[in-house]
């Protein structure tokens, strides 16, 4: 059994005499008789490193590493660089907790304010939070920060992710805030839609850019119809894009949110990813979560703190926007040094390479037969229509090691393309699915 | 320094290769104007600037870290191994089921062990922190008395001693909150709790131990006036760790919980998350849980409970934290979880024996993991707060204990020193507060000065948050 | 304590100034001086109707928010946009800094005089 306890037996023994008790159970002794466990837990011996190394390494042998993915629809595998690994491994960071002691914290403090600024410039906002649980959380928390008194409703697209628009439905459960769905059209967000049921009773209005489909949306005229009535833009992003896309900012968004997992972090099988938030000044104070901001010391130091607390639950307690408490620090931490590191040019790079190759493995896939859906400009993912069943298309690509795109129904299937991807990697696809095609 | 005045147009490292397709580019009317500002480093400066941060910090590794209700164990080498197998990190969410049969491995062996730690019969691992958990486990309570078309119930009932979430995610899930007072021992007010229930209550929110480190005796009354009003009993899992293979929830009266793998089991806090709150509850609760369970014998896969209250995040929730915590259940096994919770009271016991001749406990009694200490007698003899006794062990290279919570007790600082502490660790720890108390009364002006020895001394928080500087001006 | 000969105190700790049926509103010396530095300060919107012994805004220290409570029912005329930049004028002079300005009061809370504030404040205070 392994065990992390360093004190003997011996010494156990001693601490219990010096305070005045004979065995560990006396300090037990007062719980009623009744709630205790009678007998052992029922969970398998402990073992050594060597045993549960071993076994867990079997358990993830269970699984298939695929060399190629061209498979987004929500988490990327993107490249990244060996600095992230190494600073979210440094112990001073991992195993610290929340900054709360900002003394013996600064440089986790630090860290997070240079995320917040990053974060800000990528969007092109005022202010930016230090994080939450994901993109789908920063989504219901953006359209939750939008609600006013006499506004209760909220306006999403239908052109969002299915888990995103069930992760808002289950937080507007519970905060009344009413949610009505702008339907889907053409790939995109039906505007004739929104324009007829956007009212002054409408707190916000919540798009994906680039959306589900992966096509760019015309962002900035749905900006100007939320704001025609007063309501508030929010836009989901995906931060790699912002390399070569307009900014949030520049659309005219009131809050930017999405999810940060392209930015450093591993696919690991759904997370911990990060969720982004940021928004223009006006509308700091309705941010949830933590944020750090500069100040001095007594010696006139310049310093970092948790600022803004008061917004929080526990200072707020049940009037508090959100009960977030926990984050995603770490997360944070890496999307920092991912930035940091990839630096502009990287950042650049990786969104035009993965628009680019996208682009391309779109051409080629028409060429053998598939249609491409996307009507509109798309970023790096579209949808394929083929007679094919999509499950014969993935199970050929599959046989091969290739993660294909994800299959939406029995014809359509919503493919991706990062950097990672390289030419020779789709033409092996695209050879495989010649024959699929039967052309 | 920050990263933004190091950097150096031009700098940078060399990461990706040129295109091997031709370039394509958005549209003009979808190209971004505003300039990046992102730092340009060269690799080496960049390392050392992560290092120095790194210098700066304070974690369980740097030292002492008896931070009340947070749990601070030492987080295993193995465990971050373990979460670093390409086997996991390599793996898409949506991959078909026949390919990630190892990640639900995970879940599923996960869930077995957690449900028999805490006593209940299913469990979700979405739910990505605490507080996630709580909002999570309210929305079953919600969902299971809409079920039953009793929509009377719009309170949920928590002690004033509670943490901030409680009542917070509360609220979160359309609720009011009734605060109910403490009774003189720590414990709940058994008379105000019979008062306040009745056919409105949709529940309770409790933690037993409870928030000032001590054992409710009358938890099974206090669960059972829950359950007679027709209410459900809801289990914050903060303060597990002193308890496994003693007490579970479960058999407590407790109908529904959440834990914190990033507290008890041992994975890192990274700064403040990830955390993981997996959701627990009774098969009564079991078909409205969120996301997806993992079933099946020999192939599994996952399916969506019938009445599910929908999805808390994306995907399966943060799984590799949930990969480390199940290298920890797998480590210590049947005979070490309930090894750490015997040696965290013992460690608790042991220090706070040591230290109550000088300061005075709130409830002088057993205590469990954790005990509270209140400052308010020190402070009115001398002037030093439980902040400033807080800042003096900076000095000395321990992270001080959680201040001012409970809001119950005056100035209180709680202290948890849980099970991986060795006997010398805590006699140091024991000593410097020792010294610090006398510090107070010989001197306390150095103590207002406290810390001295750290990167920067006490911050102007006020002017922080009256001219809110939240990013670096370009 | 600082108090004010001609205003008026509710026991939540805010002063009134009543003409005829309109009234302005702030936060007592006293509480400004328990509650510390003050860093934000929460008003409601012009055209808002504010009830005597409800919530009609709060304030927040650091570590700490408070409710402010109205003394009177009436329609906010005025807000002191003044505080939301700069909230430690609160702590510089309280009877300066009012917050909301009413009109049409109907009801009051129950108001004391100056001297039977300070007793009622040295009251709680044992």
């Amino acid at each position: 059994m392994g065990s992390y306890v360093p004190n003997t037996l011996e010494e156990r023994k001693k601490m219990l005499q010096e305070i005045g008790y004979s065995s560990i159970e006396d300090l037990f002794a007062h719980i009623p008789e009744e709630v205790k466990l009678k007998g052992e837990l029922n969970i398998p011996n402990g073992k050594s490193e060597f045993e549960v190394r071993r076994e867990m390494e079997q358990i993830a042998e269970k699984n298939q590493v695929f060399k190629t993915i061209f498979r987004g629809a929500g988490a990327y595998r993107h490249f990244i660089p060996a600095m992230v690994k190494n600073v979210t491994s440094k112990e001073n960071l991992l195993t610290a907790y929340t900054p709360y002691q900002a003394e013996i914290s600064q440089g986790i403090l630090q860290s997070i304010f240079e995320y917040q600024t990053m974060i800000c410039d990528l969007t092109g906002m005022d202010v930016s939070n230090a994080s939450v649980y994901d993109g789908a959380t920063a989504a219901a928390e953006g359209v939750a920060m939008c609600q006013e008194r006499k506004k209760h409703k909220a306006l999403i697209s239908g052109t969002v992710p299915p888990y995103v628009l069930e992760v808002v439905e289950t937080y507007c459960f519970g905060n009344g805030m009413e949610l009505e769905v702008i339907p889907e059209k053409d790939g995109l967000t039906d505007k004739e839609y929104l324009k007829e049921h956007i009212d002054a009773q409408t707190a916000c209005v919540y798009i994906q850019h680039p959306n589900y489909y992966g096509n760019l949306e015309d962002a900035e005229e749905i900006g100007k119809i939320a704001h025609e009535v007063g309501a508030k833009y929010v836009m989901g992003v995906n931060p790699i894009s912002l390399g070569v896309i307009k900014t949030p900012a520049e659309y005219g968004a009131d809050v930017a949110v999405g999810e940060g997992q392209p930015l450093g972090l591993s696919l690991g099988f759904g997370g911990p990813y990060l969720g982004f938030m940021a928004s223009k000044e006006a509308m700091m104070r309705k941010l949830p979560g933590r944020i750090v901001g500069e100040t001095v010391d007594h010696n006139g130091k310049t310093g970092y703190v948790l600022t803004l607390q008061a917004r929080e639950q526990h200072i707020r307690r049940e009037k508090a926007s959100s009960n977030i408490c926990s984050n995603q620090a770490l997360c944070a931490l890496a999307v920092g040094v991912y930035l940091a590191t990839m630096g502009n040019e990287g950042v650049r790079q990786a969104a035009i390479l993965s628009m680019s190759k996208a682009h391309y493995f779109a051409e080629k896939l028409e060429e053998i037969g598939l249609t491409v859906c996307n009507q509109a400009e798309f970023f790096h993912e579209f949808v394929t229509r083929s007679e094919v069943d999509s499950d014969k298309i993935l199970r050929a690509l599959e046989e091969e090691g290739i993660l294909g795109g994800y299959p939406l129904d029995e014809h359509h299937i919503l493919w991706c393309c990062t950097e990672v991807n390289t030419k020779e990697e789709m033409d092996q696809a695209v050879h495989i699915l010649r024959e699929v095609q039967g052309c | 320094m920050l990263i933004f005045e190091k950097s150096r147009p031009g700098r940078g490292c060399d990461l990706l290769p040129a295109s091997d397709v031709e370039i394509y580019l958005p549209e003009e009317k979808d190209k971004r104007e505003q300039p990046l500002h992102l730092p340009e480093l060269s690799e080496g400066e960049l390392s050392r600037h992560y290092t120095e941060l790194a210098k700066k910090s304070h974690g369980v590794n740097d030292g002492f870290y008896p931070l009340g209700s947070c749990t601070m164990k030492y987080n295993p080498k193995i465990n971050e191994d373990m979460a670093s197998l390409p086997g996991f990190t390599e793996i898409h969410p949506l991959q078909p089921e026949h390919t990630v049969q190892g990640c639900l491995e995970i879940i599923g062996e996960i869930e077995n062990s957690l449900c028999e730690i805490t006593g209940m019969d299913r469990m979700t691992l979405q739910p990505a922190a605490g507080a996630h958990g709580e909002f999570t486990g309210l929305l079953l309570i919600k969902a299971y008395h809409e079920s039953r078309s009793d929509e009377k119930r719009t309170k949920i009932l928590v002690p004033d001693s509670a943490h901030g979430t409680n009542p917070a995610s509360a609220a979160m899930a359309g609720y009011k909150v009734v605060s109910i007072p403490s009774a003189p021992d720590g414990g709940v007010d058994i008379e105000k709790l019979r008062e306040a229930a009745g056919d409105d209550v949709a529940g309770l929110m409790l933690t037993n131990p409870n928030t000032v480190g001590l054992f409710d005796k009358n938890i099974l009354e206090i669960t059972d006036i829950i359950h007679e009003c027709g209410g459900l009993c809801y289990y914050d899992g903060a303060n597990l760790n002193a308890v496994m293979g003693t007490v579970r929830p479960g058999d407590m009266g407790f109908d529904v919980i959440h834990l914190n793998l990033h507290k008890t089991f041992s994975t890192p806090h990274g700064g403040g998350g990830p955390g993981s709150g997996p959701v627990g509850c009774k098969e009564m609760l079991s078909d409205f849980l969120p996301s997806y369970l993992v079933e099946g014998e020999e192939t599994l896969h996952l399916e969506k409970p019938a009445n599910s209250i929908g999805e808390m995040k994306s995907f399966y929730g943060n799984f590799l934290v949930v990969v480390k915590a199940l290298t920890y259940i797998k480590t210590l096994g049947r005979e070490g979880i309930p090894e750490a919770s015997r040696n965290a009271v013992l460690n608790a016991n042991y220090m706070m024996n040591k230290l109550k001749d000088l300061y005075p406990m709130a409830y002088d009694e057993i205590c469990m993991h954790e005990f509270v200490m209140s400052l308010a007698d020190l402070k009115k003899k001398t002037g030093i707060s439980a902040m400033d006794i807080a800042k003096g062990l900076l000095d000395d290279g321990i992270h001080p204990p959680t201040m001012y919570f409970p809001l119950i007790v005056d100035e209180a600082l709680m202290v948890e020193p849980t099970e991986t502490e060795s006997k010398e660790t805590l006699d140091d720890a024991i000593a410097v507060f020792r010294k610090l108390y006398e510090l107070a009364e010989t001197d306390p002006e150095k103590l207002h000065q406290a810390p001295v020895t750290t990167p920067v001394t006490r911050l102007d928080e006020v002017n922080a948050a009256r001219h809110p500087h939240l990013r670096y001006a370009f | 304590m600082i108090l004010k000969e001609e205003l008026k105190y509710s026991k939540s700790h805010e002063w009134i100034a009543l003409d005829g049926d309109t009234a302005v509103v702030g936060l007592t010396d006293y509480a400004q001086s328990e509650l510390g530095d003050l860093v934000f300060v929460n008003l409601p919107e012009v055209g808002d109707t504010v009830e005597a012994g409800e919530v009609f805004g709060d304030v927040e220290s650091v570590k700490a928010v408070s409710d402010v409570y109205s003394p009177v029912t009436g329609e906010v005329t005025e807000i002191n946009e003044e505080l939301l930049d700069s909230p430690e004028l609160i702590n510089d002079d309280a009877y300066e800094a009012w917050f909301i300005k009413v009109k049409d009061v109907s009801a009051t809370e129950e108001l004391l005089t100056a001297e039977e504030y300070k007793a009622f404040v040295e009251s709680k205070q044992e």
